[in-house]
């Protein structure tokens, strides 16, 4: 039962700040740009909840996708919002949990679980995705054969006249810190234990 | 020898043609750089000018001079339902009825310690005297009040320094109070005119009518407040001191001089405030549009009327020649210039002799209707000697210079201030009136563009048949030297127009109107709300617009109802307006800008089933927005 080091066992403290601070910044954003919206239209996705970059955002995205037959985005309609913060709360739970008994194998259970999280968001992200591309109302005034309008998972898409492009936001950047941080604490303390032997 | 030189003369012309060409062209290339406005980029300036006889504001981009908006302001405007729509029809209501016309002259943007600060545009009607307050985060016509006692607003509205108040002055004499008296009896002083000081409240923005001042029945001309040591005062140009009514042209050129007036507005609030103004009659209508609602038109009775007699100290007359137009204060407020139209100088007054001669009862040489007349050498600064033919209006470059447009010889004179000399001139096409440049009659010009604004088009664009639009022309004023750069048409007849730096206003405009923020009492904020609700033979159709379709469906009236469309655009997108028209409506279309609400009135009479649809190129499915009202005998 390895304890941690002085400093790693600060690093994990500092990662429970960061999976705090995910509470308050967007995850998520997804941007689509067109010749009538040079500006751009967008929305994040939040631990638990939906936004659009502007005020209006989320209802003129809505909008343009009655066109073609997509079901409208609101947050009621996706209970992930509702479980999401438990999720992100269980991890900051663990990094406390790992500050006060500061085993080495307290880290491996936390990437594991990252690595959990993380895989089965992807997952479920691009199921909705997926959904919201194909399951279209066939009484949708524009209806091209073969046309589904899933957006990337990540990175830029064309998606008829609108270029859609999918990247991590602050929160997205702060969990993948997350996980080198968790990374750096297993090789340090692998490489001390090397060291020590 | 001969044929030697008449060879050297052929070759001497054609060096000198060929070196022309090349300096046109560069210049040509130079102007065209310098105005040129690359597509997606944005104007430096907005530039409102006034539309004359189609009583409305056009708003340009300079240097590009491309039209950007018309805000409709005195006149219905079919296009989007103004003045005819039941949301901005009283707008137009006066105590004569609904005027649905108007003669717009000077707009005048609000200022702050004399500069402009970008928050209102104030405009006056001429033909039944009114002044409009425009909204610059909207671009709509926001108030509008009507000035009694009065005829002929064309003096008006020349802000005080921080925009205490609007002045207004009379062009045309008539009886005061309004009654029937013989025409010929207006050379023995029945006529009077007034001048109204409406008071800006500071944070809306909004008028009210504070005092008038009864003034001899002469005709008021352009006019400007002071600024800086002049700030107390205000300075009107006036003509037919001859007080002549028939053949004005001959009859009132008589006089060698006219007169600038001179008006101490803090003298006349203190004598209101001590009593010396009485209660007088006035009829005026007060409308007053807030965002996204109604107008709210009120008829007010009585004004507080002051007469000179009682308020010492307050006016004074300089004499000043000949049947002057335009009066314009320098930046510094130190220099009152007034331009002759039939004058052989342009005069300047000088403030600081003013406020000394004053203080001398030697200097008054007469006085008419208790008002003193100063001695002519007593206020002088200056003479702009052989300046020009007809100089009506000055503007600041704030380095200096002041400019003078003149209507006769049809050109811009610059001349420099202090030594009155004339360094520059250059052709104006044709007969100029009005000159304008950003901040120009304000103490801080910005000395980069002049515009003229001229009243003679004549062979400028491609002919369009007899009647021609009004040009202007746009040149380059930071050098030495003016240079021409751009020539374009113009919408009504622009008389004064002012130009704002964008950054002014651009950032601060709104793009569409928050459903949320929407309290019209007849909006409809969602579908499910979308109604028909009738109260005996009156209709009102709540209704709601969205790409692409209005709700309810379809809306069943009966012959003899008349039916209220209140129309709610639940668009949230900035520039997605939906347009609003029905077959055989007496009534032009509406356009409802996004989250706003709109109201027209239709008189159902014919039994038959009529479309309606939306006017506005809105979707890929716009030509789909189309459904049918039916009207039942």
């Amino acid at each position: 039962m390895q304890r941690l080091s002085r400093r790693n066992r600060m690093l994990v403290l500092a990662i429970g700040g960061m999976l705090v601070a995910i509470y308050c910044v967007p995850i998520w954003s997804i941007h689509l740009v067109a010749p009538q919206y040079p500006e751009g239209l967008g929305m994040y996705l939040w631990a638990g909840k939906i936004t659009g970059h502007g005020p209006y955002d989320l209802q003129n995205i809505n909008l343009l996708n009655h066109y073609i037959g997509m079901a409208p985005i609101v947050e009621a309609s996706i209970p992930e919002f509702l479980f999401m913060p438990y999720i992100l709360g269980y991890m900051v739970a663990g990094a406390v949990a790992t500050f006060w008994y500061p085993r080495r194998f307290m880290v491996y259970l936390g990437m594991i679980n990252l690595l959990l999280v993380g895989l089965a968001s992807f997952y479920d992200f691009w199921r909705w995705e997926y959904n919201y591309g194909h399951n279209l109302n066939p009484e949708a005034p524009i209806s091209i054969p073969g046309m589904a309008y899933q957006p990337p998972l990540l990175g830029c898409k064309q998606l008829l006249n609108i270029t859609s492009c999918s990247w991590p936001h602050v929160g997205g950047i702060l969990l993948c810190v997350v996980g080198l941080g968790l990374s750096f604490i297993l090789v340090t303390e692998y490489v001390q234990r090397k060291s020590n032997v | 020898m001969k044929t030697y030189l008449l060879v050297f003369a052929a070759l001497c012309c054609i060096g000198a043609c060929g070196r022309s060409m090349s300096d046109e062209n560069i210049l040509a290339i130079d102007a065209a750089e310098k105005v040129y406005v690359a597509p997606g980029e944005k104007d430096e300036f907005y530039w409102f000018m006034s539309g004359g006889y189609s009583g409305q504001v056009t708003v340009y981009g300079i240097p590009s001079g491309r039209l950007l908006k018309t805000i409709p302001v005195f006149s219905q405007f079919p296009e989007n339902g103004y003045g005819y729509e039941e949301e901005t029809k009283e707008m137009l209501m006066t105590s004569h009825g609904h005027v649905v016309w108007g003669d717009a002259h000077h707009p005048e943007v609000s200022l702050t310690r004399g500069e402009q600060d970008g928050r209102w545009l104030f405009i006056n009607e001429n033909n039944t005297p009114r002044i409009a307050r425009i909204d610059l985060r909207r671009f709509e016509t926001a108030e509008i009040i009507e000035i009694p006692n009065a005829a002929g607003n064309h003096a008006s509205p020349f802000l005080t320094e921080n925009t205490e108040y609007l002045m207004a002055a009379t062009r045309f004499s008539v009886p005061v109070p309004q009654r029937d008296v013989p025409i010929a009896s207006a050379k023995e002083g029945t006529f009077k005119g007034t001048i109204s000081m409406v008071k800006v409240d500071g944070d809306t923005g909004e008028m009210s009518l504070a005092l008038q001042v009864l003034v001899p029945g002469f005709n008021y001309d352009i006019s400007h407040c002071g600024k800086g040591p002049s700030h107390d005062w205000c300075f009107f140009s006036t003509y037919n001191t001859e007080q002549a009514y028939k053949m004005l042209e001959i009859e009132a050129s008589q006089n060698d001089k006219d007169y600038t007036l001179a008006f101490n507005w803090v003298l006349a609030e203190q004598c209101v405030d001590d009593g010396k103004a009485k209660a007088f009659p006035g009829v005026y209508y007060h409308n007053v549009h807030p965002s996204n609602h109604a107008v709210v038109s009120e008829k007010q009775s009585g004004v507080t009327m002051l007469d000179p007699v009682d308020c010492p100290g307050m006016l004074f007359f300089l004499p000043t020649p000949k049947s002057p137009h335009g009066t314009d204060v320098d930046p510094s407020g130190e220099y009152i210039v007034s331009g002759g139209k039939l004058a052989t100088v342009i005069p300047v007054h000088s403030f600081k002799k003013f406020a000394q001669a004053i203080t001398d009862p030697g200097n008054i040489i007469t006085s008419i209707e208790g008002i003193p007349v100063l001695k002519y050498a007593s206020t002088l600064a200056g003479e702009v000697e052989k300046p020009c033919l007809g100089p009506l209006h000055t503007e600041f470059d704030g380095n200096g210079y002041a400019y003078t447009s003149c209507f006769i010889s049809s050109e811009v004179i610059k001349w420099k201030l202090g030594t009155w000399e004339v360094v520059d001139r250059i052709p104006a096409y044709y007969s100029i009136g009005h000159l304008s440049i950003a901040g120009g009659d304000s103490s801080k010009p910005i000395g980069k563009y002049l515009l003229s604004l001229n009243k003679i088009t004549k062979d400028r664009y491609l002919p369009v048949g007899p009647e021609l639009s009004q040009s202007a022309q746009l040149y380059d004023i930071s050098g030495r030297k003016m240079q021409l750069l751009l020539d374009f048409p113009t919408t009504g007849e622009p008389h004064y127009a002012q130009g704002v730096p964008a950054s002014l206003i651009a950032d601060k405009v709104e793009k569409i109107f928050p459903l949320d923020e929407n309290n019209h009492p007849s909006a409809t904020k969602k579908e499910a709300d979308a109604r028909v609700e009738r109260d005996g033979q009156t209709v009102h159709v709540y209704m709601t617009s969205i790409r692409s379709h209005f709700k309810p469906d379809t809306v069943d009236v009966k012959v003899g109802d008349r039916v209220y469309f209140h129309i709610t655009n639940l668009e949230q997108d900035y520039d997605i307006d939906h347009g609003f028209a029905i077959f055989g409506a007496g009534a032009p279309n509406l356009l409802i800008m996004p989250g706003e609400t709109k109201t027209i009135q239709y008189q159902a009479s014919k039994p038959g089933i009529y479309p309606f649809y939306c006017t506005d190129f809105c979707s890929a499915l716009h030509q789909e927005m189309q459904q049918y009202l039916r009207v039942t005998p």
